[in-house]
């Protein structure tokens, strides 16, 4: 379905498909990507599955919500204007090449 | 999972004569989770007459399915709405949404990201000092010296408790998890000695016995905002007293139990003290420090291709989820590189441990301490298992560690 790239710090990047319905996270820690640590599992608890999104797609995501934002506050890196949780990016055909940068490090 | 209504394609459910809350099972409960899962995707326990799910994938579902496994007629054996709880209910662990969804949001905001990176530096030189104090002794008791002894040093001081009955703090924990038991010996003793126990921790959870600054104030705090009632602010309290101790201990006991018994993971620890925060995770997906829980149906459903009726209560085998060979590999074994990712030891959904950040940073500062300032752990002594009807954990594992 829809494909993300992920850019890792030192530009390296990996391209991955997604299934229906998954969420960024879970695309990126079934393709046993580094950089995502999703501690909590994908249930909106940890802030480990911190990505800044490519400013092309930031508009074209869905809306954050309360919980999101309060968690966005203690990533381990610097929240920036363009930072989201990859859990709470469900995957849409709408989405597909979506480009999503990885932070230094999730804690 | 869907509704019932395609009958015709729902298979039997094997009826197994296993007690789960039996002293026996609770001393090896491995082989007899394989035979919880190999049954079937859910089986029933004549021994108590409920349903339970030991596969990964049927234990997830569940979790995931507040509305139709909910948690407000108890998250134990007792069927709230048929017998009176021991105690008030939990405001946060014993209900739905939409009354769950406001004390919860309370409890993450208090117990957040952001908090933990205040408490980071002050949980980091507590645990370093746990360590030269165990380096001077050289040889103790893994449990008491160190699982138990690092947790009462750091977890009643965040919450602002005052010194003095700390020694009620473990055995009211205690008591809660066995309550969540069946009416054995093991819940019935537990609560008979329960007042005292119970006294104290009412009495901590008011507003005037929290220091300033502390969770519990932080929790007391919000009334004040309004999100919750001054009447709720004691009982969101105490589901930190109950929740946010006895756990973290038998958290870092697995993880220090682990480490001596895998001396080839314990070197990959020494080698890069980075793995510790998820070596303490994978040790919570090994042994699943809370073993168990239930939830009650709210209609009929069809659960693993079997019809459950309305008001049954279901058991959740989450250590025998974090060790389903359809979902982990080699999950007998004890890995610090794993993706542990998904496991279900803090449980998982709109219920999944509130204080998992807590447990996280306690367990990463404590092994990453050991890893840096210790070269070896060996185990000395016959461990002793400690029995409870839903934590599993030692009761003392006698240790001699040598200096790095």
């Amino acid at each position: 379905m829809a494909a993300i790239t992920f850019i890792h710090p030192n530009g390296r990047s990996d391209r991955v498909e997604t299934s229906d319905g998954e969420s960024a996270m879970q695309a990126a820690t079934r393709h046993g990507l580094d950089g995502i640590l999703a501690e909590c599992g994908g249930n909106a608890m940890c802030a480990t599955c911190h990505v800044y999104v490519d400013d092309d797609w930031l508009a074209r995501l869905p809306p954050m919500s309360d919980d999101e934002d309060a968690l966005l506050d203690g990533t381990a890196c610097d929240r920036l204007p363009n930072s989201r949780l990859s859990c709470q990016i469900r995957m849409t055909p709408a989405l597909d090449e979506l480009v999503l940068r990885l932070p230094e490090r999730q804690v | 999972m869907t509704a019932l209504g395609s009958s015709s394609t729902t298979s039997a459910v094997p009826h197994l004569d296993v007690d789960p809350f039996a002293i026996e099972f609770f001393a090896d409960p491995f082989p007899t989770h394989e035979v919880l899962r190999e049954a079937g995707p859910v089986v029933y326990l004549d021994k108590w007459n409920v349903y339970g799910v030991a596969r990964y994938a049927e234990v997830h579902a569940m979790l995931n399915d507040p509305m139709t496994f909910c948690s407000s007629r108890g998250v134990g054996l007792s069927d709230f709405k048929k017998e009176k709880p021991w105690r008030p209910p939990s405001l946060i662990l014993e209900a739905d949404p939409p009354a769950h969804t406001r004390t919860r949001a309370v409890l993450s905001r208090v117990l957040s990201p952001s908090v933990m990176k205040q408490v980071r530096d002050g949980f980091t030189a507590a645990a370093e000092a746990r360590v030269d104090a165990l380096l001077d002794k050289r040889s103790f008791d893994a449990i008491e010296d160190l699982a138990e002894a690092y947790p009462l040093s750091v977890f009643p001081n965040a919450l602002g408790l005052k010194t003095e009955g700390r020694e009620h703090l473990l055995p009211y924990a205690s008591l809660v998890f066995n309550a969540f038991g069946p009416p054995n010996q093991l819940r019935q003793e537990a609560i008979e000695r329960s007042a005292p126990h119970q006294a104290y921790i009412a009495e901590q959870c008011q507003r005037e016995n929290l220091a300033p600054g502390g969770f519990g104030a932080c929790i007391h705090a919000r009334v004040d905002e309004g999100e919750i009632t001054a009447a709720e602010a004691p009982l969101l309290v105490r589901s930190l007293l109950s929740a946010g101790l006895d756990t973290t201990v038998n958290g870092l006991g697995a993880a220090v139990y682990c480490l001596a018994r895998f001396p080839d993971q314990w070197q990959l620890l020494r080698d890069n003290p980075a793995l510790a925060r998820n070596a303490f995770e994978e040790a919570v997906r090994f042994e699943s420090p809370v073993q168990t829980f239930f939830r009650t149906t709210t209609r009929e459903v069809e659960l693993g291709g079997a019809p459950v009726g309305e008001g049954e209560k279901v058991l959740m085998f989450l250590g025998a989820a974090n060790r389903d060979p359809r979902r982990w590999d080699k999950p007998d074994g004890y890995d610090i590189n794993r993706r542990t990712s998904g496991h279900v030891g803090f449980g998982s959904g709109i219920h999944m441990c509130v204080g998992q950040l807590v447990a996280r940073l306690e367990g990463e500062v404590m092994l990453s301490a050991l890893a840096r300032r210790v070269a070896k752990i060996e185990i000395t002594g016959e461990p002793k298992r400690r029995f409870n009807n839903t934590l599993r954990g030692l009761d003392s594992l006698p240790v001699t560690i040598t200096p790095a």
